[in-house]
């Protein structure tokens, strides 16, 4: 049965009526038109989907609706703003990191959170916490720069 | 303000808009029919118009119509560079639009890093000669002669006289007629009358501007394939069959019945369920009961698959290169070396699944994909429909990466054929199993190579033999609906194109064969392992084992790798690139990799190979781990010379992109199967490179020809990558990896029996 969901998107109060089960994704995606988490896989194995939950970075492919009630959920969209972008979108224009850029939500939105957690990390601290995120045109030395760059920004 | 200014601004607002295709079909009038209604309206949409190609705004901006597409990697950026420099415009003041039936030429879509190198040259005469055109008009207004004339950022000036583009003809059409070679797809060819800047006189060519598109990309602003809708669409996914080559007998329809407005969409094999929500969609596609005819075996165990190569009967054999008497060398040769080297059957694994939406009816028909090839597509959807193909349009839309022919041409066909079905637009997006299972795979091979040296350590002969399913199983293109899966579920007799490779290089042995047998398919028909191109088509399958091969000939020699090379090479631009390479690496001849019985063994691999004009050297450096098997390419040091350079910034990134990408083609990709099913169908079973294995640095040393006119940089750097590394393994390990992927499993094992 279809229930009624209210959560924070980005700022912004939204319901939704769905199956609880139904993934947050489609929530975000179909219900609400927000479509910076893409579908990737559906299985949590490439975080082109990942979202902040109450600032945890989380795979909305996965993560049942009924879970994120009450909840605050932060997109790619919202992670900076058009006059003052995040360090690290700042840092991935800087280095022109993405060519097709469907990866994006799953390295920028799990950096951000990492690099909240770990300000100043090593390059090996950096690949490790990024494991699992997936980028198929191979754009990993631009990532890694980019990430690097940001973190000298977050802890000038 | 009149109707072509009105249609201007409209095409112009329209696409700068993003997520504007939901805006354009509301339009009150379609840019069409603006146009269709103005007496001195667009002349028609064929190549030696002018008016195809540029059209220069009421504020004397200009718009460059380019019939291929930028896949991420900057084409578009380079076009703009191209029709400015040509137009004497500033960069920011050309926009490019791209891959639209309704508004661009076939030039062929995104296709063989043929985006500059063919498709760049028509942008580049036809801005010539609008340039051209426009200072004559110029002239005449002025009462002064052409020759006297100069232009800057689209004002035409002779001492204190000036008129400005948008004076000329903002907001109207050339009219003007360009030369065409009569040829639509990658060969197409304009020219006008203008004679090209010479690049000495370059302002914006060669510099390097940014991707504009990246910004969007990177602030969640762009809209992909992924995230348009039209009104009224409904969702669909596909259900393939359970076991490949099986025929469907039955499907339960109750089985869904439990889902709001779930219902199946069937065509003799081919099978779909549409919604009107998504999630409801993809959880029918899971409920609905079918049952397939037995599963048949169409595949041998995977574990035989080269073997299986190698006895299978051909289908076609060509020896392009047969020089000399390889055959008599041999029989005096001093010493011979042969080698054979294994390739996988490979997935393009794009980062999302592919995304189609059609709406195959009404009055004009409409396709908006992702795929590689929009004018094709039309074509391909229009077939499978019975629709007229010239009343409906095509429009590509940013997709989540493609690499070739992906599974995107095939999501296409699948809408338009269930649209047709329902009489509603379509929304089809692919789940992952349906991308990384079933999408045309890189084909599987075995290589063998042959060499005699004298008793000097010369080549004597050489023998390169390759032999393997065909790229173009299905063709490079969904303009037939052959080539396509919904066409070969339903009605249309697969039939593939026989074609295969041999090395892109250039050697002198003198005595010299390079020859190829393709094989058949394994199945016919409706395959998930049917074969297509897939990134730099039989590039690093073939360069893996050619250039494996030719530092197993220079190790027999006793000759350093490099040294190797040069001996056999003339052609100045092979010698400059590889001697630049050598150099970045500051590669020693008498150095040797570590070897020995420690743990972590280090050691460097050179390669060199050529792609459609295009030349690249590669040194890696790789560390090989005793315990763990496992491979890093550490380092690489890359020498590219593509001719001339437009965009010296992106070009950097394209390269980088195009080593990753090989060091996990390389390293870890492989199609897993069994007898009747695909096994690899997602990210846990087929892997892909992680940021914990990229290298820690690859360093460029780009050679500019601007004497020369572009060539290709989109994947020649690809197919170098292989033997790089394996060369790197063996003068790290003393080991010849000789089959991909070496994955650390493989290397443990090959490390033990050492």
């Amino acid at each position: 049965m279809a229930e009624k969901f209210s959560f924070v998107v980005d700022g912004k109060s939204v319901a939704v009526e769905a199956e609880p089960a139904m993934p947050l994704l489609y929530a975000l995606r179909s219900e609400l038109g927000l479509t910076n988490p893409k579908f990737g896989c559906g299985k949590a194995q490439c975080g082109a989907c990942t979202v902040h939950v109450d600032g945890a970075p989380m795979r909305s492919c996965v993560t049942p609706v009924s879970l994120i009630k009450g909840k605050r959920v932060t997109t790619l969209a919202g992670l900076g703003t058009a006059e003052k972008p995040h360090p690290l979108q700042q840092a991935y224009i800087d280095e022109g990191v993405p060519q097709c850029g469907f990866c994006l939500s799953g390295w920028l939105m799990t950096a951000a959170a990492f690099l909240r957690n770990n300000p100043k990390p090593t390059d090996a601290q950096i690949r490790q916490a990024m494991t699992g995120i997936k980028c198929r045109c191979g754009t990993h030395m631009a990532i890694m720069r980019a990430i690097k760059r940001a973190a000298q920004t977050l802890s000038a | 303000m009149n109707m072509n200014e009105i249609s201007n601004i409209a095409r112009r607002d329209f696409f700068k808009t993003t997520g504007a295709l939901v805006i354009s079909i509301a339009l009150p009038g379609s840019i069409e029919s603006a146009l269709s209604q103005s007496p001195s309206g667009k002349p028609p949409l064929l190549p030696d118009e002018l008016d195809s190609w540029i059209a220069i705004l009421p504020n004397g901006n200009a718009t460059a119509y380019f019939g291929k597409m930028d896949m991420g990697q900057g084409v578009d950026v380079a076009v703009q560079q191209i029709v400015a420099e040509e137009l004497d415009l500033a960069f920011e003041r050309v926009n490019v639009i791209m891959g639209d039936t309704a508004l661009t030429c076939n030039q062929g879509g995104a296709s063989g890093s043929t985006g500059l190198q063919m498709g760049g040259m028509a942008l580049r005469n036809a801005a010539a000669e609008a340039r051209r055109v426009l200072v004559e008009r110029a002239a005449q207004k002025l009462g002064v002669a052409a020759d006297q004339l100069r232009v800057e950022n689209g004002v035409v000036m002779s001492g204190s006289q000036r008129i400005t583009y948008s004076d000329l003809i903002g907001g109207q059409y050339f009219h003007h007629k360009l030369e065409w070679n009569k040829q639509y797809g990658n060969p197409l060819k304009v020219q006008g009358k203008a004679t090209l800047k010479k690049p000495s006189e370059y302002k914006v060519v060669g510099k390097p501007f940014p991707q504009a598109v990246i910004t969007e990309k990177v602030m969640g602003r762009q809209k992909f394939i992924t995230d348009i809708t039209v009104p009224g669409m409904v969702h669909a996914r596909v259900v393939r069959p359970l076991n490949a080559g099986c025929a469907l007998v039955a499907v339960d329809e109750n089985s869904i019945k439990h889902i709001a407005s779930a219902r199946v969409v069937r065509e003799q094999n081919f099978l779909a369920v549409v919604a009107d929500k998504e999630w409801d969609a993809v959880r029918a596609s899971e409920a609905l009961k079918v049952k397939w005819s037995p599963q048949c075996n169409p595949f041998p165990p995977m574990a035989t698959l080269h073997d299986y190569i190698r006895k299978a009967s051909f289908t076609k054999k060509e020896t392009p290169v047969n020089r000399g008497d390889v055959d008599e060398a041999f029989k005096t040769a001093a010493k011979t070396i042969v080698a054979e080297y294994e390739w996988p059957l490979q997935s393009h694994a794009s980062m999302g699944p592919a995304c189609a939406i059609a709406d195959m009816n009404g009055d004009t028909p409409r396709l908006w994909t992702g795929s590689q090839k929009p004018h094709y597509g039309r074509s391909g959807c229009a077939r499978i429909t019975g629709i007229p193909l010239e009343k409906m349009r095509s429009t590509w839309v940013p997709g989540p990466g493609s690499y070739g022919r992906n599974e995107a041409g095939d999501c296409a066909a699948d809408a338009a054929l269930i649209s047709k079905a329902i009489g509603k637009p379509v929304r089809l997006q692919y789940m992952r199993h349906d991308a990384t299972a079933w999408d045309p795979k890189g084909p599987a091979g075995v290589y063998r190579g042959r060499a005699a040296l004298d008793a000097a350590g010369n080549v004597a002969a050489y023998d390169f033999f390759a032999k393997g399913f065909t790229r173009q199983d299905v063709a490079t293109t969904e303009a037939d609906p052959k080539d396509t899966l919904a066409g070969q579920f339903t009605r249309f007799a697969p039939k593939g194109t026989l074609i295969f490779q041999i090395p892109a290089e250039a050697y002198t042995f003198e005595n010299k064969r390079c020859g190829w047998e393709t094989i058949p398919a394994m199945l016919e028909r409706g395959s998930p392992l049917r074969t297509g191109h897939f990134r730099d088509p039989l590039g690093p399958e073939t360069h893996f084992a050619s250039e494996s091969f030719i530092d197993e000939v220079a190790a027999a020699a006793n000759a350093d790798p490099v040294a190797f090379r040069l001996k056999y090479l003339t052609r100045e631009r092979d010698v400059a690139v590889i001697k630049a390479a050598a150099q970045k690496a500051n590669w020693k001849s008498n150095e040797r990799g570590s070897r020995g019985k420690g743990n972590l063994m280090r050691g460097r691999g050179f390669a060199y190979t050529e792609r459609n004009g295009t030349v690249v050297a590669l040194v890696a450096e790789v560390e090989v781990e005793r315990k763990t098997g496992r491979v890093w390419a550490k380092k690489f040091w890359c020498a590219h010379d593509c001719g001339q350079i437009i965009n010296p910034g992106t070009i950097l990134t394209v390269i980088e992109g195009n080593i990753v990408q090989a060091i996990s083609r390389t390293l870890l990709e492989e199609v897993k199967f069994d007898q009747n099913q695909v096994l690899s169908v997602d990210w846990a079973t087929y892997p892909i490179l992680e940021l914990a294995d990229t290298p820690e640095s690859i360093e460029i040393a780009l050679i500019d020809r601007p004497e020369m006119s572009p060539q290709g940089a989109g994947e020649p750097s690809h197919r170098t990558v292989p033997a790089a590394i394996a060369n790197a393994i063996f003068d790290a390990t003393g080991i010849r990896m000789r089959k991909v992927p070496i994955t650390p499993q493989r290397m443990r094992e090959a490390l033990a029996r050492a």
